[in-house]
């Protein structure tokens, strides 16, 4: 499903959160919302799941305006940032819980539930922990999930906050890779709200970068890297001498053989490589 | 509290309207209004009026009883409820536990049973009471036994503030005071008491502002004599039974008025105390 | 002012930690001997013998005469009179806990930090001042006595204004309860359900009360014992009509006036029961809370 957001503007008392924000989520697209801490982009995040308000502009989920859809009605799926698994409720449960509160004439089968459950629970590689509760589990486990409590009610578009920010960094590093393989299996539009530039580049498909409330970039990581659009960008996204490197094209000769490497072609994220080897 | 509280307000979570709306409702209904008719009983009065009525000498001396007793109990309570809160945090001994959980009981059990059970004690021919008479010390019926009382009904605040105060400090700070060469009692004095002085000032209060109101307890041990061991409620309650309102009410102001200024006079020196160190490095979190 | 008890799990639950193992936080000898012997000895002298007096005062006179005063039909409708108005009484206040409790824990709003102030206002208003309140709007001479007197409604001297006061005293302490422990909650948990599609109220339902039900219980036993045990307030509107508007600790307070001492003991004994029934439900609800705290901060 495509989003877009139109003129959003949002204040909290004196301080202005989103300044006149316009951009459009084609459908099936891995989204960053890439900045400084402050600059907006969770609270964007929040209006288009429709768990805040914005103070004027609306928000058109598949061209249709939402601004009076309820989040219960916005089919969004939402993971947040320190997960709010329910302490109480099995890992199963957890995943149940948006199965089993739909309208009694909507609402599957006990059968159904316990397949549907335990399938997406296999996705995220941990249907063994069904029966745990989320004080047993890591931070990647209950990340994960998180996140298969969040796609059992088959939502049209999967909002994540900081989704790795609570993690360790081995942690952080591998479900990074686990969630762009899990979005190229499932193309469901997706939005990630992220601090980390390198998680930006590295995992979306396009990166939108915001600060003070306003939107300074939007492209694909090829984009920001090469043609950095102002001097916050190329400052944020660290292409200075100390930043990162990153692979966008390159070509080796030797000995007669070309080895022409560019990126994946099926992503347009980039890959971070290590100048030192 | 002024148009924005109304002012319509986006929600994801539902029931705010109805939930403030009920709360305050109730609470006007069930508090705020009728404690307003002590004070709107009282404006029917003059302020000579009102001033004949709290300066009878009678009434002063029961102010000076509640207000008195109620400070000197809450004082000895802040002292042995502290003592007690270290010893169930610090120190283990038989039935410990069982003491843990009894702390609570003048929380649990009617002012008016205790009021008796202390009276049976303390009389002059109770199981403590007859070892006191005979060498003169009379408890019940006189100020003293007041004191007892409001002992009673106050001990579990002081223990109740400062023991989750006691149970979440980190002993580091014990540990670097004595590396640094300090005494056992340096370190309590100078490290330990600083820390729980807000909680005891708040176990403090709360046992005075319960001790200040309370009749159930006092009335049968007091003995009740006029100018003695008669307290401020009970005036409230005597000229009640003489349908004297406006004099109960009277009474009742003077009493709401000067608990409030003492609770306001502590809450300030609580305040005081925190600016002093703006940071409390003993909690955890 | 609120309420000193409250739920809390200390620091230390998961592993005890043996203060007189090091020498930084041990006391010499004689000192401990002496702060144990102190504070034991004020406990006993305090709390532990007025406790053991009621059940041997109650004795005194043998089991006949106990049972007697017990089943007497005063004391019966005394009873009746305590268990009607915490009846009545516990419920309204819970109700009110938990909006209270809802909408100040789960929204931002000006004025909030002294709408708690109000909340709190019965813990620090004598409960002789709590009696004369309702005296004073239903009483012969009150706003709306000589109309309910027209009416034939009996507030004051009757079952009303016993529970009318007893609503006063108990008023706070659900809330008191329940605000800290949903502030502590966040409202994620809450959040999370809604974008599932759950209804407020299936978010209250499913969510939030499992998630406080201990601190709501909590709140519940200390608001029963307190109107069960009432004194002050009820007693200025009840006008002691013996069997008909006295609750049990007003019978007591007869029967002790009367010289009937152990007849007034046997009835302090039933509510001297109630209190250690309390106590034992409250630690047992403490042992839980602590158990699952720990087991959701592992």
């Amino acid at each position: 499903m495509s989003i877009e957001v139109k003129n959003i503007r949002k204040s909290f008392g004196n301080f202005v959160a989103l300044d006149d924000v316009s951009l459009e989520f084609p459908s099936g697209e891995l989204v960053a919302l890439l900045g400084p801490s402050g600059c907006g982009k969770t609270t964007l995040l929040r209006i288009i799941a429709g768990l805040e308000a914005a103070d004027s502009g609306t928000v058109l989920l598949e061209g249709d305006d939402a601004s009076d859809t309820h989040v219960r009605e916005r089919q969004v799926g939402f993971v947040f940032q320190h997960y709010a698994l329910f302490r109480h409720m099995s890992v199963f449960e957890n995943v149940a819980f948006g199965l089993r509160v739909k309208p009694r004439r909507q609402r599957p089968s006990e059968a159904e539930i316990q397949r549907k459950v335990h399938e997406l629970l296999t996705l995220v590689q941990l249907d063994f922990l069904a029966d745990r509760y989320p004080a047993q589990l890591s931070g990647g486990q209950r990340q994960r999930i998180a996140l298969a409590r969040a796609l059992a009610v088959e939502p049209r578009v999967l909002l994540l906050d900081e989704p790795f920010g609570a993690l360790d960094a081995k942690v952080r590093k591998e479900l990074r890779q686990w969630l762009r393989r899990l979005h190229d299996e499932l193309h469901i539009t997706s939005i990630f709200v992220t601090h980390d530039q390198e998680e930006a580049l590295e995992v979306a498909d396009r990166v939108v970068l915001m600060n003070h409330g306003r939107i300074e970039q939007t492209g694909t990581p090829r984009e920001v890297v090469e043609q950095p659009g102002t001097a916050f960008v190329a400052d944020f996204v660290n292409l200075d001498d100390h930043g990162p490197a990153w692979l966008v094209e390159a070509k080796i000769r030797h000995r007669g053989y070309v080895l022409h490497a560019v990126n994946d072609a099926d992503s347009p994220a980039l890959s971070r490589i290590d100048l030192a080897a | 509290m002024s148009a924005t509280l109304f002012k319509r307000r986006f929600h994801v979570l539902p029931g705010f309207h109805l939930a403030l709306g009920y709360t305050i409702g109730y609470l006007s209904l069930i508090v705020l209004i009728p404690l307003s008719a002590v004070l709107l009983k009282t404006m029917t009065l003059t302020f000579e009026q009102f001033w004949t009525i709290v300066s009878a000498p009678r009434v002063v001396a029961s102010f000076k009883l509640s207000f008195g007793a109620a400070l000197i109990a809450a004082a000895i309570n802040a002292v042995f409820g502290l003592m007690l809160a270290w010893c169930l945090v610090r120190y283990s001994f038989p039935g410990k536990k069982l003491i843990d959980a009894l702390v609570d009981l003048p929380f649990a059990l009617p002012t008016a049973v205790a009021g008796i059970a202390l009276t049976a004690l303390y009389a002059p021919n109770g199981w403590i009471g007859s070892i006191l008479e005979p060498h003169g010390i009379k408890v019940a019926f006189t100020p003293t036994g007041v004191l007892v009382a409001l002992i009673f009904i106050g001990l579990p605040f002081v223990v109740r503030t400062v023991q989750p105060i006691l149970e979440d400090l980190e002993t580091e700070l014990e540990e670097a005071a004595a590396s640094l060469g300090a005494q056992r009692w340096q370190t309590f004095r100078l490290v330990l008491l600083p820390i729980l002085t807000p909680a005891l000032l708040t176990g403090f209060a709360l046992a005075f502002a319960r001790a200040v109101g309370e009749s159930g307890s006092v009335i049968f041990i007091a003995g009740n004599m006029p100018m003695v061991s008669e307290i401020a409620p009970l005036m409230i309650i005597t000229k009640l039974e003489q349908y004297d309102y406006r004099g109960a009410t009277a009474i009742a102001l003077a009493m709401l008025v000067l608990s409030f200024a003492l609770l306001l006079a502590i809450n300030a020196l609580q305040g005081w105390k925190a600016s002093q160190r703006t940071r409390n490095p003993g909690r955890k979190s | 002012m609120a309420a000193a008890a409250a739920l809390h799990v200390p620091a230390g639950t998961l592993g005890h930690f043996d203060y007189q193992a090091s020498p930084a936080t041990r006391e010499a000898n004689w000192l401990r001997w002496t702060l144990l012997t102190l504070s034991l000895a004020f406990f006993a002298f305090f709390l532990l013998l007025p406790l053991v007096a009621v059940f041997v005062e109650a004795l005194r006179k043998g089991w006949g005469t106990y049972l007697t005063a017990l089943t007497d039909p005063d004391a019966l409708s005394a009873i009746r009179l305590t268990l009607l108005a915490a009846a009545i009484s516990v419920p309204l206040n819970l109700v009110f806990g938990i909006a209270a409790a809802w909408a100040i824990a789960k929204f931002e709003f000006r004025g909030k930090q002294f709408l708690i102030t109000l909340i709190d206002l019965p813990f620090s208003v004598s409960p002789v001042i709590a009696g004369l309140v309702w005296v004073l709007i239903f009483g012969a001479q009150g706003w709306v006595g000589p109309w309910a007197a027209e009416h034939d409604l009996k507030v004051i001297f009757a079952v009303p204004g016993i529970v009318l006061a007893t609503i006063f005293v108990t008023f706070p302490f659900v809330a008191r309860e329940l605000i800290p422990l949903m502030e502590a909650q966040g409202r994620e948990e809450e959040e999370a359900a809604i974008v599932l599609g759950a209804t407020g109220w299936q978010a209250f339902w499913r969510v939030t009360l499992p998630n406080v039900k201990w601190g709501l219980l909590y709140g519940v036993i200390l608001c029963n014992a307190r109107a069960m045990g009432e004194f002050g307030a009820v007693s200025v509107v009840s006008g002691h009509i013996r069997g008909l508007t006295n609750t049990l600790p007003l019978h007591v307070e007869i029967l002790y006036n009367e010289y009937n001492f152990a007849a007034a003991f046997a009835v302090a004994s039933i509510l001297a029961l109630l209190a250690l029934v309390t106590l034992a439900i409250k630690t047992f609800i403490e042992y839980q809370h602590a158990r699952a705290m720990a087991a959701s901060t592992e």
